[in-house]
């Protein structure tokens, strides 16, 4: 029973006023702990600054370059850095530092968006489908085993040819569509091992409501795996992004993404490396940062490192 | 724990499973002493004459049919091969007498009967056969294919067997250069197995060429001995040809420099830059029979409307071609210079200066027609493209960008890529098109007639801007019935400076055809159609 | 136990029929494939004409997936466009697929769990660092590129394995495209075991099971693993029918006539008999693998039952 003597007294700790209302201070109360966590980890504060950054980067990009991504002479083609130019140019002879700046926003936009609605519906689905298991889980999970079955490419050609598509929303829409059966999966698996803790069973036996088993006992226990594979899946999300725009049914140009340079770069690795160093090294940088928060977030809700 | 135990059987499923899959593998591909082992790709229809439209089938078929004609690897010049002698006296009934003697791989005669039959076969709209508009110039080709309806005929009236060796062709118009396609894959005699036993033919296919199939293992290999019965000029100076299948021209290339294959024509753009290194110069690139062009919807307005040919002009000098065939293509492309493409050579109609400054390239001349016409329609254009293969978007976004920085706008021009060919298709057939697009066309035969007729004349079979002018279309039947080819031809030259004047399409650059190969052949040369000349490679060890 | 199986096994009918419903309706929905078939040419309408009509495709689309199934139940699959029956496409490309996912799979695995093992017990030091830095060159650097570089580097210039597979298929050839289709999943793989290890590693029962004196090897092995691997074998699950269907990327590199080739082929040239019949066998390669993985959750924790 160690959990539940080490979590009472960090409940009663918490800064909600004692006369709350029981549904809103309990669940607020676990989570504000939380926070007070994150605040004195250094990770976080690295990870936050990346982040934020990042989302600068997308809404101003221009305060970082002075260079057009559109203003290309095939005359430089795939050259190496110059003066003005530090990271060299495309087969197109475009500045790559200026389309990895103006890149950022197409990229961070798909990502963030993808993994937040694939890992809502994941959570939902699977986590309904852990918790209550029979019918729920058999038609959940079903519906999920139906649409993993989809070939992406397939998805998308499809989807993106009938409704004309091309824009950031059709491709996000997309990807989480054919995404969240997989992180369903996984907090289906984590809610199922969760619910046969003893504190679970405890609190099922002093009669806890559903949504507030799910909400304080469950989901802070569970949510670790889904917060690993959505970090990882963040990445890969803004890399499918550029397989779908490579076979033509992605973003549509003129829209600069680190996808669409990265899968035009991929061929030419052995003429010019650089033009794949640098988008590579935003996607790897963007996806460090979130599984840094990641696990930054997943270590404020475990009860055992305090 | 019982979930355990059935962990266990399943394991042991999966396990029994992997056993009898491991049992099954092919023959080994190593290398036989004088065969040469080639790059080669599924073929994309059954490997019959007048149903295989792609090359890869295409490869095949060059090597184990010999056709009427034969075109000269290095001149393109059609000559005759199973062909005794093709006479006509009123350019419109032809008389083609077959040389005796030659015979299928299976010991068969070849006689007219051969080619009627086939030629019947392919028309024949039941047979749904792709390269059937081949024989739509034959008489009674309305009869066997009409547009609508079942045929009521089951032969063409125009073909005639007139004794063993000896058959004419009638067709509904004078075409005097009708006999120069009669190198053309779709025209190839058959033996009678075809026709007795269709399945045993698709599974080892037999033809009247210099090579005849040993082995097909479909999706993996074919193996081609030289052909018993072969009695032509063009007998094989190696002791046969391993056809292996890739999934991806990278694979081939990387198995051609650890010495797994001998003869790769499709060396991948990307490491053409490299190819010369790799391949101690054991590497050749030469103009194909292929070109790329930008295409104009005319059915639309905006497009069609007056002061765009100013504007379609403008376009085509607004791109830098020879930046483009240099930096993104490494001089595996040719800039344009007329509608046809080099390997025609002059007698057959390829020009060097017919398109003049139109392709010529000059930013502050293009910009000025571009304000004169009006400029683009609606301010901004896109050029659409498939995106599945072929990788066109590097092209595509060089010629936007090229145009955009004449104009001085970032997003004047930008690509349009569509998803599957197939869609691209329908979209261009179904006149859906409201931008520019492009398009590719690879000759079936060597001469100037095959540039100009199915791709701009009223009503043609891949005239996807449906163009349509009376001057032209009379141009090309004055040509057709002119008995002298050399006349003939420059009647057609005439005609295309026309479509050239109005621009009705933009030309880009000739496509070449590409080839390396190892240490262990030589001798390897491509012919008109940027095949391999399979049978003048020789096995070196 | 066994009723459980067998209702996940009825399970699989409903969702049979949704699935190839659904592809039936996507291809349906790409438009008709017989322009494709011509190249840049416009088809003969008397010979298209012909094709459509010999695929059934002026039939309503209810008609056609009726004729579909049929088949299906008489053991026809349909044909590619080349003619080759799809029963037989589905023979040759299967074993080769399921030879590289199991090679794949294997590494994962092995040095999956092995490298979140290491990281995971040494969490915040040099080795959870580097496998960091391992998982995160392994996103952001495309299949693409590693399986290209590799077999440049290990199959041409160094000549240590045939750059491009054979049509024998070997198991040894298959070490170098199994690395590269592994590679994305191994970093799931490696962070979830990490994940899970390090917060199993502060349990009452592995310090119990260390107090009592233990050998590592056990307690790790036995008391700290078992515990932790849920989510992680959850994962393997999924990924097993992934792996399957999506090796487009390194089939192709690797000259590897297999299931992501034949379904590229397909879906390119609309080809509905031959994705529906892959789509299919693999949803249900899906399905045995997720009831495969749930009967492994009680193993793993004898307190999860099924009724």
């Amino acid at each position: 029973m160690p959990e539940i003597t080490e979590r009472a007294p960090a409940t009663t700790d918490g800064t909600a006023p004692a006369a709350a209302p029981e549904a809103a201070a309990a669940p607020r109360s676990l989570w504000g702990d939380a926070w007070r966590d994150l605040r004195r980890n250094p990770i976080f504060y690295l990870s936050a600054v990346l982040i934020l950054f990042l989302v600068v980067l997308s809404i101003w990009p221009s305060l970082l370059t002075g260079t057009s991504p559109y203003a290309c002479d095939l005359g430089r083609s795939q050259q190496g850095p110059g003066p003005g130019h530090p990271f060299g140019f495309t087969t197109q002879g475009c500045d790559v530092y200026a389309r990895t700046v103006y890149g950022a926003r197409a990229s961070v936009v798909v990502g963030i968006c993808t993994t937040l609605l694939a890992a809502v519906l994941g959570c939902v689905f699977g986590g309904l489908a852990g918790f209550f298991g029979g019918w729920w889980d058999a038609v959940l999970s079903r519906i999920g085993d139906i649409f993993f079955g989809i070939p992406v490419l397939l998805g998308g050609i499809v989807f993106l040819s009938v409704i004309k598509g091309g824009s950031i929303f059709t491709v996000v829409l997309l990807m989480a569509v054919l995404g969240w059966p997989q992180i369903a999966r996984i907090a289906r698996s984590a809610v199922i091992s969760a619910q046969q803790q003893d504190y679970v069973q405890a609190a099922r036996a002093l009669g806890a409501s559903t949504p507030r088993m799910l909400l304080r006992h469950i989901a802070p226990n569970a949510l670790a795996p889904v917060i690993v594979v959505a970090t990882i899946a963040l990445g890969t999300y803004i890399s499918l992004e550029a397989t779908l725009s490579f076979l033509g049914v992605g973003l549509k140009p003129p829209t600069v993404s680190w996808g669409i340079d990265i899968s035009s770069a991929a061929t030419q690795i052995r003429n010019a490396p650089h033009m794949l160093l640098w988008p590579a090294g935003a996607l790897s940088i963007t996806v460090l940062a979130f599984i840094m928060l990641g696990d930054a977030v997943r270590d404020a809700l475990d009860p055992k490192l305090r | 724990m019982r979930g355990a135990k059935s962990a266990t059987w399943v394991a042991g499923a999966i396990v029994v499973a992997l056993g009898a899959t491991a049992c099954g593998g092919g023959s080994s591909a190593s290398a036989e002493p004088g065969v040469v082992r080639a790059n080669w790709g599924d073929p994309q229809n059954p490997l019959e004459p007048a149903n295989t439209n792609e090359v890869l089938g295409g490869k095949v078929l060059d090597m184990i049919f010999s056709n009427l004609k034969s075109y000269d690897p290095k001149t393109g010049e059609a000559k005759n091969d199973v062909a005794q002698s093709i006479d006509t006296k009123d350019q419109q009934t032809f008389t083609i007498k077959v040389k005796k003697g030659e015979k299928f791989s299976n010991g068969e005669p070849v006689t007219a009967r051969s080619f009627v039959d086939a030629w019947n076969y392919g028309a024949l709209s039941t047979n749904a056969q792709k390269n059937s508009y081949f024989f739509a110039d034959i008489q009674g080709y309305d009869k066997v294919a009409p547009a609508e309806g079942k045929p009521t005929a089951k032969t063409l009236s125009g073909l005639k067997v007139v004794d063993e060796h000896t058959f004419t062709v009638t067709l509904d118009e004078k075409m005097s250069t009708w006999p120069l396609r009669l190198g053309y894959k779709a025209f190839a005699p058959l033996p009678k197995t075809f026709f007795s036993d269709h399945d045993g033919y698709l599974a080892k296919p037999v033809g009247n060429g210099p090579y005849a199939v040993d082995t097909y293992d479909k999706g993996k290999q074919m193996k081609l001995v030289p052909n018993a019965h072969y009695t032509g000029d063009d007998k094989p100076q190696n002791k046969g040809v391993l056809l292996k299948v890739y999934t991806d021209s990278n694979a081939a290339y990387a198995d051609l420099q650890s010495g797994n294959l001998d003869v790769d024509d499709d060396v991948p753009a990307e490491q053409i830059r490299n190819a010369k290194s790799d391949l101690k110069g054991n590497y050749l690139s030469q103009p194909a029979g292929m070109n790329q062009v930008i295409t104009f919807p005319l059915y639309k307005d905006g497009w069609n409307k007056a002061g765009m040919e100013k504007v379609r002009k403008g376009l085509s000098m607004a791109i830098d071609r020879k930046a483009i065939t240099d930096k993104v293509y490494n001089g595996t492309r040719t800039p344009a210079t007329d509608l046809t493409s080099p390997v025609l050579g002059v007698a057959n109609g390829y020009s060097k200066d017919v398109c003049g400054d139109t392709c010529t390239y000059d930013p502050t001349e293009a910009k000025k027609l571009i304000k004169e016409g009006g400029g683009i329609p609606g301010g901004k254009m896109t050029i659409s493209y498939n995106a599945d293969k072929d990788s066109h978007k590097q092209w595509v976004d060089a010629v936007c960008n090229s145009i955009n920085t004449v104009l001085g706008d970032d997003k004047a021009c930008v690509g349009n890529p569509v998803g599957t060919f197939g869609d691209f298709r329908n979209q261009i057939t179904k006149q859906e098109m409201t931008q520019p697009f492009r398009s590719g066309w690879q000759m079936d035969y060597p001469q100037i007639e095959n540039f100009l007729t199915p791709l701009y004349a009223t009503g043609g079979a891949s005239n996807d801007a449906k163009f349509s002018d009376p001057k032209f279309d009379a141009l090309l039947k004055k040509a057709g019935a002119e008995p002298d080819v050399k006349k003939a031809t420059d009647l057609y030259k005439q005609a295309e400076k026309i479509v050239l004047d109005k621009v009705v399409s933009i030309p880009l650059w000739y496509q070449n055809g590409t080839a390396g190969w190892s240490d262990h052949v030589s001798g390897v040369q491509l012919n008109a159609f940027s095949f391999p000349v399979f049978t003048k490679v020789k096995v070196t060890d | 136990m066994g009723r459980y199986v067998i209702r996940r096994l009825l399970q699989m009918v409903p969702v049979f029929i949704g699935t190839t419903f659904l592809i039936f309706v996507m291809v349906y929905a790409l438009g008709d494939p017989v322009a494709a078939m011509f190249g840049d040419r416009t088809p003969d309408p008397a010979t298209a004409a012909q094709i459509r009509e010999s695929l059934h495709l002026d039939d309503p689309l209810w008609s056609q997936y009726l004729q579909y199934m049929a088949g299906i139940f008489r053991g026809d699959f349909g044909t590619a466009f080349n003619g080759t029956p799809v029963a037989e496409l589905m023979g040759s490309a299967f074993p080769n697929t399921i030879k590289l996912t199991l090679v794949a799979f294997a590494i994962e695995v092995v040095v999956g769990v092995g490298l979140g093992i290491v990281a995971g017990m040494r969490r915040g030091r040099l080795a959870d660092t580097g496998v960091l830095v391992f998982t995160l060159l392994v996103i952001s650097i495309p299949t693409f590129v590693t399986g290209y570089l590799l077999q440049y580097f290990i199959g041409v210039k160094l000549a240590w394995a045939a750059p491009a597979v054979s049509s024998d298929v070997a198991f040894g050839e298959l070490l170098l495209p199994g690395i590269v289709l592994a590679g994305v999943s191994l970093a799931y793989v490696a962070r979830l075991t990490r994940t899970s290890i390090a917060e199993n590693i502060r349990s009452d029962y592995v310090r119990t099971a260390t107090a009592k004196g233990l050998p590592r090897r056990r307690v790790v092995g036995v008391h700290l693993l078992r515990n932790s691997l849920i989510p992680v074998i959850t994962f393997l699950g999924t990924d097993i029918g992934a792996l399957m269907g999506g090796a487009i990327v390194t089939e192709r590199i690797f000259n590897i006539q297999g299931v992501g080739y034949q379904l590229y082929q397909g879906i390119l040239r609309q080809n509905a008999p031959t994705v529906v019949g892959f789509v299919t066998i693999l949803v249900v390669v899906f399905l045995a693998a997720n009831l495969i993985v749930d009967l492994l959750y009680a193993v793993l924790d004898p307190r999860i039952r099924y009724a």
